[in-house]
Parts: structure tokens; C-alpha cells; sequence
């Protein structure tokens, strides 16, 4: 990569998080993510594409810090956030790397007035404000985030909202706490089509009006090609291409994402028939050594089975875990 | 000229609420001929779903079938008693749900539920009921051996295919089907949607086809429904309305879906969201989210319009006030 670039905002090493499942004395482990290494620059969206069960939720909540990770280490701006201990830094972390959920019609206490789930944030993340200046902020959040009239918006419950502004609501939450980082988790797919749109471009204005990264987890690969500059696709936990969105999107190297290109329907493009692969899933208790896409690989070969591919770079930036197409050194 | 196995005619719909009735489906009418694929796509709350469940005769409280005809191979469906429904249902027509996991029984095997509906139609011979059972699966791709498993031992994608087997049984003429692939990943949605349309090729049976996802049913359907609170907005050839989307409602719902192929443009979706059933706005329903309304708009309720080759219910096409 080249050293002209901003530091990392937020950078993983390794990062691995297991899950224990089955009795009380079983040892099989679901592997959601394993050995990742992310980094996401100041002012800059990353989408991180795959399908369910690929481990995409898993990385924001380790992020989040829901989860704590099975090994491997996050550092924010620098600092490892496994160090955060004292509630009040742990609090700076989360007002600084906040979280929008996917589901706008479960994530908003239906109890409460707009304003006051605002005014609540505010209170907890910028406590040096007084009401006036919290009301003020409320408005400009919600102004940001395309909601006006933002006064009468404060006064509303969220029933009365359509789950376009609920989601809005969701993204004004996260800018009250002057984030720099906000994690995106499916944002859009509860959404109807007419206005996933809209909450898309939210996120490319608020990236760069204010500067703002984004973490867009996403099953949506054409959706991810909207608005991210980088891409990050996951199979079954593991990291298969990573690369700026044109470059991965024109020369996908990995045989899973040329699957997933392939798959998208658009119907602006050609048809293109193909059946073969029926899209059964990936095995991800206790998967072993070797590339976990190799039984449904039509690349694949002995190797695949031995060793695990790592992320090998093939141009600046642009990097596959594929021995057949992007063989290591 | 095919022959028409389904006539829909002015079907209305409500639910019961404490206050107004909402009415879900407003006079939607159209024909379906032998072994057409149809697919019907809208928002969340167009109606969709409910219309559907008033054609397969399956609607319960509060949802009310108010008025309009469902004539199906020559019999009004809305007329006729629960058991002569029994009779036609798995035999001329099926329905596959959303949901595989909540259609299917959990606690009884693959090949069991396939017996059940055979059964149920007379079919008492064990050979043939195993060998057709085995000849469905084969159709939809799945090992014979997964008659033996429970539904919560197969996949996601699994359990649509045995849903589609299982409508497959009797061979009927006519499978509705209401999102069958909205809970599968990309991938698992494609295939299914390409052996869907195999089968359908190999054996001629017409196809409803309900989807919120209009990219994922345009390259399989022949004729394309838009529905938007409750009316069908646009109706026409699959290729031409996408091609040349006419009423300003396909035409933003088109411009809704980023593309993964040629330049990059930004796009604006479509502003507000959908109207409330029980308080529907006066003349066209689209009016306060269309881009290209007229004060007419607002007096006049849109009929079905020429429109290109298809048809739109927006006023732009209403030739005689031009």
C-alpha cells in the first residue's frame, strides 16, 4: 500500500472470534471471523460483503466491542481497544464508533418521543451541554440526516415514522456523538427498494459533508459498489478479496466473487443463465486447514485442501486468498 | 392465441380495523394464459401478497374478500365450498410461501409431508407415492435420499426446493408462488429462480410469481404487474417495461437499483413512502411522491392507460383529456 495514504482510523490484526456451540462438554467451535486484518482511513466508506453466515455481523460487533475477540487485536487510532477498561473511555469509544442496526422498527423504543431517545444520547455522550444546546444539537443532527421539519420531527413517536425515517433516526443517533467511525450493520435491507436509496446516499453526504467513515455491512454487492471506495468480501469467516470497489468489481480475482458478481440480478444487464452452483452453505464448525470455498470451486485443486490461502496482493491495494488465481510470492 | 387459465375481475380486499377498512386490493383485474410466468412486484404494503392469498382462496381475518371474481379453468373459485377448494388445491394449482421453514411440518420427514398430499387426493398405492416422491425431487435437484429428513436438516435453499417438489406432485397447472427466494442469499436466489424457470419450461405450468425485488423476477417472467397501494400502476410485456418503464412509479422504482455493470451514477430513489391504506390520497394514489405530477392529479383517479406496450394508470397517457 502506498505510504502517501492517512494512517488507519481503526485497524484489525488477526482478528478471530469463535463460538463454542453444542452441550456443555462439546469442543466444536463455530469459526465466525478468523485471522482478519482490516484497516478503514479517515473520510473513507468500507463495505464488507457476504452472505449470511459469512462472519459480517460478527466484525461489526467485534468492533462494536459486543464481542470481545478470540484473538487478534483492534486498534483505534493507534490504541488497542482491548485496553479500554474505565466506563468513561469505553463510553468516548462508542460515542466515537457508534453503531447503526439493521432492523429500524426494533432498535427505537417505541415508548419514547424522538426527542427525547436524542436528547438521552446526548445527555450520556456529550455531558459538558446544556438542554438548550442539546435541543440545538438534536435539530442539526436530525436536519443532517434529512429529516425537517426537525422540530416537529423531535415531538413525534416512532410509530408515526416510516421505516425510511426510522432508519434516518438511527444515523442522527450516531451523528449526536460526533463519531468518526460509524458502523453500518445491513442498514438498508429491511428497507423498501424506493428508499434504500436515499439512506445510501445519507451515508455517502455524511461521509463527505462531515468527514465521517463507514463501516457498510451489506449482503448487497451492487448496493456496495454504490457508495464505498473500498470492499471487503467474506466467505465463512475468512477474508477472500479485499481491494478498492472498481478494481475488485472489474477484476475479481477470487473464484467467490466472480460467484457473487455473477449472481446479482440486474436488469439492465444481459441474462446470463446458470444454475450449477445451488448456493448451499459453507461448513463453519471446526472447518479445518484449507480454503474453505473449495467444494464449490470449479478452480479448485490439491492445494486447496492442504493450506489456506492468504491474501496475496495483486495490484496496489487489490488483494485475493486464492492459490490458483493469486498465488502467494 | 393460448388458451386463459386464470381471470382475476375487479377483486377488492380489506382488513377489518377498529376504524375505516383498509383495503389492500382496489379492483385488480388481468388474465393469466397456460403456462405463463406473471410477476407481480411492489413495496412492502402494495397489496401483493394479499391479492394472492385472495386468488389461492386462502385469505383469513381480518382480511375480507369484498368483491370480484377469481375464474379458474372455468370455475369461480370465490364461490366455491371449502372442500371442492381441497380438491383442486395441490391437484390443478399450489401455493410455495416465503417461509419453508413455517410451511413445512417440523416434525414430520420430507417424504411423509409428500404422502399426506397424496393421499389427500386419493392416491393410496405406496410404490407410486415413493416413486413420484423420487421423480419430484430429481426434478428440483435433491438427493432422494433427503425424503428421510426432517425440514430443520436441510438448508434454506433446500427447503424451498422441497416446497417447489412438493407443489410439483400432482402437476398442476398453475403454482403461485409469494417470495419463495426473499430468505436465501444471492447466490441460492439465482439458482432457484433458473431451475424454477427450467421447470416451468419442461413441464407448462403458469406462474404468479409475487416478489418485492423487480431485478430478480425480470429476467424470468413473461409479463410484469407493478402494484402500488393496492392497484396494479403498470402492466405490459417483461422486456419492454423494463426496458421502457412508462408510469413514473416503475420508472423510480427502476432508478432504485444501483447497478454492478457500466459507469456509476448517482441515484435518488423515490422521496416520501408509500400512502396509508385507510387514508388514500384523492385522485392518483402516487401523487405525492411523483415527480411528474399535474393539478389534474388530484381530482381525477387514474384508469389503465395505452401506454407504449404496456399499460399505466397515470393521466400523462390519458388520451382523451389531451
Amino acid at each position: 500500500m502506498s505510504m502517501t495514504q492517512d494512517a488507519p482510523l481503526l485497524e484489525t490484526a488477526g482478528l478471530t472470534r469463535h463460538f463454542r456451540i453444542g452441550g456443555l462438554f462439546s469442543q466444536r467451535k463455530l469459526h465466525a471471523v478468523d485471522d482478519l486484518d482490516l484497516a478503514i482511513r479517515p473520510r473513507e466508506i468500507l463495505a464488507v460483503v457476504g452472505e449470511s453466515g459469512s462472519g459480517k455481523s460478527t466484525i461489526a460487533r467485534l468492533l462494536a466491542k459486543v464481542y470481545e475477540p478470540t484473538a487478534g487485536q483492534i486498534r483505534f487510532r493507534g490504541r488497542p481497544v482491548s485496553s479500554i477498561r474505565a466506563r468513561r473511555d469505553l463510553l468516548a469509544y462508542r460515542g466515537a464508533v457508534p453503531m447503526v442496526l439493521q432492523d429500524p422498527f426494533a432498535s427505537l423504543n417505541p415508548v419514547h418521543t424522538i426527542g427525547y431517545v436524542l436528547e438521552r444520547g446526548l445527555i450520556l455522550h456529550q455531558p459538558g451541554l446544556t438542554a438548550a444546546e442539546r435541543e440545538a444539537e438534536a435539530v442539526r443532527v436530525l436536519e443532517a440526516v434529512g429529516l425537517s421539519p426537525a422540530r416537529q420531527v423531535l415531538a413525534k413517536y416512532p410509530h408515526e415514522m416510516s421505516g425510511g425515517q426510522r432508519q434516518r433516526i438511527g444515523f442522527a443517533q450516531a451523528l449526536s456523538y460526533k463519531p468518526s467511525l460509524v458502523l453500518a450493520d445491513e442498514p438498508v435491507s429491511m428497507l423498501d427498494v424506493s428508499i434504500r436509496i436515499g439512506v445510501l446516499n445519507l451515508m455517502a453526504q455524511l461521509c463527505a459533508e462531515e468527514g465521517i467513515s463507514f463501516l457498510y455491512i451489506t449482503h448487497d454487492i451492487a448496493s456496495a459498489r454504490y457508495v464505498a471506495h473500498r470492499i471487503l468480501v467474506m466467505y465463512a469467516g475468512r477474508a477472500v478479496e479485499t481491494g478498492p470497489t472498481e478494481a475488485v468489481l472489474r477484476e475479481p480475482a477470487h473464484p467467490y466473487t466472480r460467484l457473487l458478481l455473477s449472481a446479482v440480478p440486474d436488469p439492465r444487464a444481459p441474462i446470463t443463465l446458470s444454475a450449477a452452483d445451488t448456493g448451499e452453505p459453507p461448513r463453519v464448525v471446526d472447518p479445518g486447514e484449507g480454503c474453505r470455498f473449495r467444494q464449490r470451486c470449479p478452480l479448485a485443486i490439491a492445494r486447496c485442501a492442504e493450506v489456506t490461502p492468504p491474501l496475496a496482493e495483486l495490484a496496489a491495494g487489490h488483494a485475493a486468498a486464492c492459490h490458483v488465481t493469486a498465488p502467494a510470492g | 392465441m393460448s388458451e386463459t387459465i386464470l381471470e382475476v375481475s375487479d377483486l377488492v380486499v380489506e382488513y377489518t380495523t377498529s376504524t375505516e377498512p383498509a383495503r389492500a386490493v382496489d379492483h385488480v383485474s388481468f388474465s393469466l394464459a397456460r403456462g405463463e410466468f406473471l410477476g407481480i412486484v411492489g413495496e412492502s404494503g402494495c397489496g401483493k401478497s394479499t391479492m394472492l392469498f385472495a386468488i389461492a382462496q386462502l385469505l383469513s381475518p381480518p382480511a375480507q374478500l369484498v368483491s370480484g371474481s377469481v375464474i379458474f379453468k372455468g370455475r369461480n373459485m370465490v364461490e366455491l365450498s371449502g372442500s371442492a377448494l381441497r380438491a383442486l388445491r395441490w391437484r390443478d394449482y399450489s401455493v410455495v410461501m416465503q417461509s419453508a421453514m413455517n410451511a413445512l411440518n417440523p416434525v414430520k420427514t420430507v417424504a411423509a409431508q409428500f404422502e399426506d398430499a397424496m393421499r389427500a387426493h386419493g392416491q393410496k398405492d405406496r410404490a407410486a407415492i415413493r416413486a413420484r416422491s423420487r421423480e419430484v425431487m430429481a426434478l428440483v435437484s435433491i438427493d432422494a435420499v433427503h425424503l428421510r429428513s426432517f425440514p430443520h436438516q436441510l438448508s434454506g435453499g433446500m427447503r424451498q426446493r422441497v416446497m417447489i417438489a412438493m407443489a410439483l406432485l400432482l402437476s398442476p397447472d398453475l403454482i403461485v408462488m409469494d417470495e419463495p427466494t426473499s430468505a436465501l442469499d444471492v447466490v441460492a436466489q439465482r439458482s432457484l429462480m433458473v431451475q424454477i424457470k427450467e421447470l416451468q419450461r419442461k413441464l407448462g405450468f403458469a406462474i404468479i410469481f409475487v416478489t418485492h425485488d423487480m431485478s430478480l423476477v425480470g429476467h424470468f417472467s413473461d409479463r410484469l404487474a407493478v402494484m402500488y397501494a393496492g392497484k396494479i400502476v403498470e402492466m405490459g410485456p417483461t422486456r419492454p417495461l423494463f426496458a421502457a418503464p412508462q408510469h413514473p412509479y416503475t420508472r423510480g422504482l427502476l432508478d432504485s437499483f444501483p447497478s454492478i455493470h457500466g459507469p456509476k451514477v448517482a441515484l435518488s430513489g423515490i422521496p416520501g413512502a408509500p400512502p396509508d391504506l385507510t387514508a388514500m390520497p384523492s385522485g392518483c394514489r402516487f401523487r405525492p411522491r411523483c415527480s411528474a405530477v399535474m393539478p389534474r392529479c388530484a381530482e381525477i383517479e387514474p384508469d389503465l392507460y395505452p401506454s407504449g406496450e404496456t399499460r399505466s394508470r397515470c393521466l400523462l397517457f390519458d388520451r382523451r383529456a389531451a
